[in-house]
């Protein structure tokens, strides 16, 4: 791994590069209409004129727009350190109660996350048990759940937020449930192929130890399923993230990371858009970082890595 | 009342019956395997049905099944054009664009081992990433109709498919190149005989986890705009006139649609890598 930090940086670099040239050619016809207004010389004149001519043309006919191109107030393509200063802004010089606050609409979406993924992985493991143990339950259950992993069920989420809001619940619970739902099957396919892990030989030896099925649920089974819960938890705490996020948006745009996307592209914000969809990144690579931290000290420590 | 106590004692009966189905010696036969999950599946739906009809469940919490059925064939043809504009237009263009980009952009990253030792962490990187938050920025520069959904539908497929591709170009064993070497293949040669067809796997992994993601970023980059039809639109739409039943009867075509992209993926799956273990089993 380590051997692949210089390739890493020099693609991070690459990716940066291009998305400053890309910001020239995206925002030039905003550019040169500012530029027009303020009294320069623009050719062709008239935005009408312009709409229909080749972005990367304009530019060459105009080079002295350029520099405008990254200092617009509302780009098509914000450049990377206009977003960095948005970001800077709204989660360093605010106070983290404000509504303008990153940190606070971050936290918003965090805690239902959190929520909604400790309740999913809850339930996902115990029905993994239930299937594991039951043969009916096996095969009722499990069939369903392979299935319901085809199925686009982010689609109902802004069904849950309604239909609770009409009953009264509102606030943190219906994202959890969303996020929760989500996390929810990973679990259960992830666990159950883990406590089936154990292979005959092993399970055997419990026998002759005259195990009974707790103890070897306990001392074999759920050890030896490690690895495979924290492949899924990892996969579980992304698609809770994405749960929140978009469990806000059919809310309209109070509060969370979802909600400034929202209503970033209501008011054409494109730095705020840009700022909350980095700040969900770095929420996100936060989150996996922290279950690939834990997973590494358990296997250690279990000596399984 | 009775309705509630009925539907506790068909599940309790469907229960026991399965039970006793899974326990029997003819429980591994094909069957059973489908007969079992059928009867579960059944079971759910009339428990559903019996308990808002019996608790009288208002239809804005939670419409019977028998009503979302009914509206599914009468609004046929509004779900169809709904269908059209978001899986066809929208996720199915953005699914090759996005799948052929990310396999190509493999196929040329795997020459080179630096970008490939670069690339593949990023890419893991982006891939667990929220990309769906890309929707609106998308939204704002293609404007409402499919061709932004289909864009959001290729960033959303591009980054798993990159990952997984360079994964399996990377699959062969020393042992089988240098086999390829002894025959004197040229490296075009031993990347359609030997790599390509040892990375199927994985990009049909690839493949098979985009169509969902596909699905899911066609339908919710619809909430962010969109003209006045389309899976996504229809559900926010009927969301706010309380009409749940037609929010449920897009729901069943979105799983239908899911379920079918995702079966017709496997069943080529099957015909290309019919060599590999587990295709055999």
């Amino acid at each position: 791994m380590r051997c692949s930090v210089f390739p890493v940086i020099a693609v991070i670099c690459g990716l940066m590069a291009m998305w400053y040239i890309a910001v020239v050619p995206m925002n030039i016809k905003m550019a040169l209409t500012d530029a027009e207004r303020s009294g320069m010389v623009v050719t062709p004149s008239g935005a009408k004129e312009r709409r229909d001519r080749s972005a990367i043309l304009l530019v060459a006919q105009n080079p002295f727009a350029i520099k405008a191109t990254f200092s617009l107030e509302r780009p098509r393509l914000p450049a990377p350190h206009q977003v960095a200063i948005e970001l800077w802004n709204s989660t360093v010089n605010k106070k983290i109660t404000s509504k303008r606050s990153l940190i606070f609409h971050g936290w918003i979406t965090l805690s239902a996350t959190l929520l909604g993924f400790a309740i999913g992985t809850g339930l996902g493991t115990l029905l993994a048990v239930g299937i594991v143990y039951s043969r009916a339950m096996d095969m009722s259950v499990m069939p369903w759940a392979i299935a319901s992993q085809t199925i686009p069920i982010l689609a109902i989420a802004p069904m849950i937020i309604v239909v609770l809001n009409s009953i009264g619940v509102q606030g943190l619970l219906p994202k959890a449930i969303i996020s929760a739902y989500l996390s929810f099957f990973p679990v259960v396919v992830g666990m159950v192929k883990g406590l089936r892990s154990p292979d005959h030989m092993q399970l055997d030896l419990l026998k002759t130890y005259s195990a009974n099925s707790s103890q070897g649920f306990w001392k074999l089974r759920l050890p030896s399923s490690m690895p495979y819960l924290f492949a899924s938890l990892k996969i579980g705490i992304a698609a809770s993230l994405v749960g929140a996020i978009v469990g806000e948006l059919p809310t309209g745009a109070v509060r969370g990371l979802g909600a400034r996307l929202l209503s970033g592209s209501y008011y054409g914000q494109t730095i705020q858009i840009w700022s909350a969809l980095l700040g969900a990144a770095f929420l996100a690579a936060a989150l996996v970082a922290i279950i690939g931290l834990a997973q590494r000290i358990t296997l250690k420590r279990m000596g399984m890595a | 009342m009775t309705l509630v106590i009925l539907a506790l004692f068909i599940w309790l009966a469907a229960w026991f019956l399965n039970v006793y189905l899974a326990n029997t010696s003819a429980s591994d036969s094909r069957w059973m395997k489908l007969l079992v999950p059928a009867i579960f599946g059944f079971t759910i739906l009339i428990v559903w049905e019996l308990v808002v009809r019996g608790l009288k469940v208002p239809l804005v919490i939670l419409p019977p099944p028998s009503l979302i059925a009914e509206t599914f064939l009468a609004k046929l043809p509004i779900l169809w054009k709904d269908f059209v504009q978001t899986f066809v237009k929208g996720a199915l263009s953005g699914y090759f664009i996005g799948c052929t980009a990310a396999v190509a952009l493999a196929v040329l990253v795997e020459r080179f081992d630096f970008l490939r030792r670069g690339l593949l962490p990023v890419g893991n990187f982006v891939a667990a990433l929220p990309i769906i938050g890309t929707a609106p920025i998308l939204v704002m520069w293609f404007g409402f109709d499919w061709h932004s959904k289909a864009a959001v539908v290729v960033v959303m497929v591009f980054f798993p498919m990159l990952v997984n591709t360079v994964a399996g170009l990377g699959e062969t064993t020393a042992m089988q190149r240098d086999l390829m070497k002894t025959y004197g293949a040229d490296p075009w040669q031993a990347f359609i005989k030997l790599r390509l067809p040892a990375a199927m796997p994985f990009i049909f992994n690839g493949l098979k986890i985009s169509t969902t993601l596909a699905l899911i970023g066609a339908i919710v980059a619809e909430f962010f705009g969109s003209p006045t039809l389309g899976m996504g639109f229809r559900i926010s739409a009927s969301i706010g006139q309380l009409a749940l039943d037609m929010v449920w009867a897009e729901i069943v075509v979105a799983a239908l649609a899911g379920s079918a992209f995702y079966g017709a993926v496997s069943i080529i799956e099957k015909g290309v890598t019919f060599w590999h273990p587990s295709q055999r089993g």
